[in-house]
């Protein structure tokens, strides 16, 4: 079970949905906090659902406040890498570099594919903690006591 | 006590020093929730008490520096270190870093700016300012860390610099053959590194990066 957890997390890595930073934040948790890094998730994509509701909206209106749509991108990159959602990140980089170009058609597209990112990203974290929590704490990497 | 006195000296007959060390209390400040959940872990396993909020408005209105005298009973827990966020809606890092040098009451609390952004001269805006450093974000345990450590040891000194100060004046009361007049008491052998000068060097450090 374990070994599967392992393999999982490792899988995630290897296909770029998850970098560094994600292992930077598992290497917080000890006994007093095990469940750290499912939490700050959570946090994430609840925040994160927010923001995409606010960019579909903007969008939907069809007049594109690029600086608007740039300061939730913002919002959105940073989130996206302080908890290593590679791939999401990404995508967030080349909305910003359409919104900058004044491209709107290309934001349309980057976002259609950062909204699969993400949905892509939580099934898969979803799963992941489910069964690191069957598993017990011994595979996500822990601080020494 | 002043603020960012946060160090208790004892000094025994022996005149050795020797330092117990108090829980840093840090106010972080940053509009991502994701982002001060982080950041309060990072205090916290570094030993730091904490105490986090979303916005520049509300820091200040948490110091008590928004014109509310006295409306926190918490302003008893004195702040020891601000980390903040540089883009927020609002008031930004850099706003409220400004807004905290002016005050003759909280300037001496040093002030540390994140940043997701490695922008040069936002950085050298920060440092000019008074910032004691820039974190780039993600931050790291090892960045809090280093953080912790330069405030500590800046806050001996400070302590280090009064109490001998303070054991000279009492050696000197006990002495009554001495006929010197009031010599020149230089305390040259604290080094206090004047915090322009840590900036500097601290600039430098990050120049060299790129």
């Amino acid at each position: 079970m374990q070994r599967q957890v392992a393999l999982i997390k490792q899988s995630l890595f290897d296909q770029g949905y998850l970098d560094e930073q994600f292992m930077a934040l598992e290497e917080l948790q000890d006994d007093a906090n095990p469940n750290f890094v499912e939490e700050v998730s959570a946090l994430y994509f609840k925040d994160s659902a927010r923001l995409i509701n606010n960019i579909d909206q903007a969008l939907e209106r069809g007049s594109f406040d690029f600086n608007r749509l740039d300061s939730y991108m913002h919002q959105f990159k940073g989130s996206s890498t302080s908890i290593g959602a590679n791939k999401v990140k990404a995508e967030c980089t080349m909305f910003r570099d359409y919104c900058r170009a004044g491209n709107a058609e290309g934001c349309l597209r980057t976002f259609q594919q950062l909204k699969k990112e993400h949905s892509t990203l939580r099934k898969k974290l979803e799963h992941y903690f489910q069964l690191a929590r069957q598993a017990g704490p011994k595979e996500t990497a822990r601080r020494p006591k | 006590m002043a603020v960012g006195e946060v160090m208790r000296m004892e000094i025994p007959a022996g005149g050795d020093l020797t330092v117990t060390p108090p829980e840093l209390h840090v106010l972080a400040v940053d509009d991502s929730i994701v982002d001060r959940k982080v950041i309060e872990r990072l205090l916290r396993i570094s030993a730091c008490k904490v105490t986090t909020v979303d916005s520049g408005a509300r820091a200040l209105q948490y110091l008590g520096l928004d014109g509310n005298k006295g409306a926190s009973d918490l302003k008893d827990l004195k702040v020891n270190l601000i980390v903040t966020d540089y883009s927020m809606p609002g008031l930004t890092g850099y706003d409220l870093l400004k807004k905290i040098k002016e005050s003759s009451t909280f300037r001496e609390i040093p002030v540390v700016i994140m940043s997701s952004e490695n922008i040069l001269t936002r950085i050298e805006q920060c440092l000019k300012e008074g910032a004691e450093d820039f974190l780039l974000k993600p931050v790291k345990l090892a960045d809090v860390k280093r953080i912790k450590q330069l405030i500590m040891r800046n806050e001996a000194e400070e302590c280090k610099t009064s109490s001998l100060s303070n054991k000279r004046k009492l050696v000197e009361g006990n002495i009554d053959t001495s006929s010197s007049s009031s010599s020149s008491h230089d305390d040259s052998s604290v080094e206090d590194i004047p915090s322009s000068k840590r900036m500097k060097s601290e600039f430098e450090n990050l120049s060299s990066l790129h």
